[in-house]
């Protein structure tokens, strides 16, 4: 088991909320991507939709948007930016299919509860139990049910991210 | 119940004589792909697996053509880095400048996929391979990294959309007027998940650029693959292109879709994505007037030979309108000289446009045609986001090569109808 344990640590935090497609030439524009030093990168997230985020975003917020979050390219800068910038975790409606490969991947928690979306406002206190997929807003004193993780992207996300799991795992993949 | 033409492929690489939506399978893999922006992080991956060689050095691709020629020392270090690698792992299929080619174009045309194939790339865009009956799928570095060591991936068996093509393309419609009419139609997440998997009488008038250009979109209806039935065409292209023993699959007549919908080609009209989203879509009478500072041909999209002679036969007489911008990008070196035998660069030039070497470059809003704030492009590309250009305050209309050319004449939004 790896010590980058996502599954038992809580994640908890100012909720920056965005709309529908949140597409990755907006989380991190392909001009910045001549270098893949994620830190540097994280200085330009989101720089086109929200010029604000690098300012306001604190340790352990929570990002939550609404349908097919993290459409278009395939970089996996995308994820590792928002993670990089102290993003704890994504609650979307939906993710683009490989954003969603991508987060699982790199270890960065990224749920799905279109009734979380609706409900959670712009700067809410909310908190993520990976484990059980509940995400409760302490705001407004309510919790959500988020879809869990099916078969061993559980065991990915719970060992950090697939290098880990391949590491762990072994001859086996 | 039957499986689907992807399911088939992706049981068959999974050991498994059945396979069902959504079921997490691992499989194994025929081609590992990366470019010179994804192949960085992937190989500082790699490293971390703690493996010394890839699984398979015949099976591994590596091309840098998204910043390519290096536009910058940055990205020429990048390229360095993925270049050493290449030659300390003796990967085979590394392409350098002079050979290379925008990734989708190239690895089809060396006859690296066929059909029955299964394809990942640390490219959004290839599921371009679709085309060739191959399940084929855009994944990240990490996915790249991991299926470098160990030839597997994980993957959730899709769902799919079954997509019967009817009828024949009119004059000046082609496969990007296909995509784009769907992606209108189902929407950018409409495919969320899933594959788009095209048959029906129409697929045999269609030519192998029109179905790369569609497959490659699929990504742009949130898709997992796009994938075609495979008919006498794709079998004349690969026993052209490769000597790779190919596999043809076809869906179950009894096989599950999610959804059924049938494009009449004969129906279809030239037709442009709008900012911000490719499925902001009108067909080119509902456009209007928009005047514009850039056309764009090329891309991994639309870069092909038949995209090329496309644009030449509505610019060949005419010149680009004064004050209009045209870049024309053929997407590998063999297209390029294959361009020049056929006088299509003559064309080009004689036109006022210029011709560049391959790359992604303007694409993605790397280089060779970035936009300034306020400047509104016609691309054959596949993206229109806030940004992808260049200036966030730039836009970038998503048409067929036909489209681009008339609308370089014009130096607004144009069908080709109006020019020639």
């Amino acid at each position: 088991m790896s010590d980058n344990n996502m599954m038992t640590e809580a994640m908890a935090g100012r909720v920056i909320k965005y709309g529908d497609n949140v597409d990755t030439d907006v989380i991190i524009p392909a001009r910045y991507l001549n270098t893949s030093d994620m830190a540097e990168l994280a200085k330009h997230c989101m720089e086109d939709l929200d010029k604000d985020f690098t300012d306001k975003v604190r340790p352990g917020d929570i990002m939550v948007a609404g349908k097919n979050f993290g459409s278009g390219s395939s970089r996996e800068h995308a994820p590792a930016v928002i993670k990089a910038s102290g993003i704890s975790c994504i609650i979307a409606e939906t993710f683009a299919r490989i954003f969603y490969r991508n987060a699982i991947n790199i270890g960065l928690p990224i749920m799905e509860s279109p009734e979380a979306v609706r409900d959670i406002d712009d700067g809410d206190k909310v908190s993520v139990d990976i484990g059980r997929g509940v995400i409760t807003n302490s705001t407004k004193g309510k919790t959500y049910q988020a879809t869990p993780y099916p078969g061993f992207m559980h065991d990915i996300m719970e060992t950090g991210g697939l290098i880990n799991y391949l590491k762990d795992k072994g001859e086996q993949l | 119940m039957g499986m689907t033409m992807t399911q088939k492929i992706l049981a068959a690489h999974a050991g498994l004589e059945k396979v069902e939506a959504g079921q997490l399978i691992m499989a194994d893999l025929d081609l590992v792909l990366g470019n010179d922006i994804t192949s960085p992080v992937a190989i500082n991956e790699f490293r971390k697996i703690g493996v010394k060689d890839v699984f398979d050095r015949n099976k591994v691709a590596i091309v840098p053509d998204h910043f390519t020629p290096n536009k910058d020392i940055k990205s020429a270090e990048q390229c360095k880095f993925i270049r050493k690698f290449a030659h300390d792992k003796e990967i085979v299929n590394y392409f350098e400048i002079g050979e290379m080619g925008i990734e989708h174009a190239l690895i089809p045309e060396k006859g690296l996929v066929v059909s029955g194939d299964v394809v990942i790339g640390a490219d959004s865009h290839t599921c371009t391979y679709g085309a060739l009956g191959a399940f084929s799928t855009g994944v990240g570095s990490t996915d790249m990294a991991a299926g470098m060591a160990s030839g597997k991936a994980w993957f959730k068996v899709p769902e799919a959309i079954k997509i019967t093509l009817v009828g024949s393309l009119p004059k000046w419609v082609s496969g990007k007027d296909v995509i784009l009419h769907i992606i209108g139609m189902i929407g950018v997440d409409g495919a969320l998940y899933q594959s788009m998997e095209y048959s029906g009488p129409g697929l045999a008038a269609l030519s192998m650029d029109d179905r790369f250009t569609i497959a490659n979109m699929a990504i742009e209806a949130g898709a997992k693959n796009g994938i075609f039935e495979v008919d006498d065409k794709t079998i004349a292209y690969i026993k052209e292109h490769s000597t790779k023993e190919f596999t043809v699959f076809k869906a179950d007549e009894d096989a599950e879709y999610s959804r059924e919908i049938e494009v009449n080609l004969s129906s279809l009209r030239p037709t442009v994505a709008f900012p911000h989203l490719p499925d902001n879509t009108r067909t080119i009478d509902e456009a209007g007037d928009v005047p514009i500072h850039q056309v764009v041909i090329g891309s991994c999209t639309n870069g092909r030979i038949g995209d090329l002679r496309a644009a030449a036969e509505i610019l060949k007489g005419h010149k680009v309108k004064k004050g209009v911008r045209v870049i024309i990008f053929p997407a590998t070196q063999k297209i390029y000289l294959q361009a020049m035998r056929e006088g299509l660069l003559e064309i080009f030039v004689e036109a006022g446009a210029a011709v560049s070497t391959p790359t992604c470059g303007p694409c993605l809003g790397g280089h060779m045609g970035v936009l300034a704030s306020g400047e509104r492009a016609v691309a054959t590309t596949n993206r229109n986001f806030v940004g992808r250009m260049g200036h966030p305050k730039s836009e970038v209309y998503l048409a067929s090569p036909q489209v681009a050319a008339a609308s370089a004449i014009t130096g607004k939004i144009s069908s080709p109808g109006e020019v020639v």
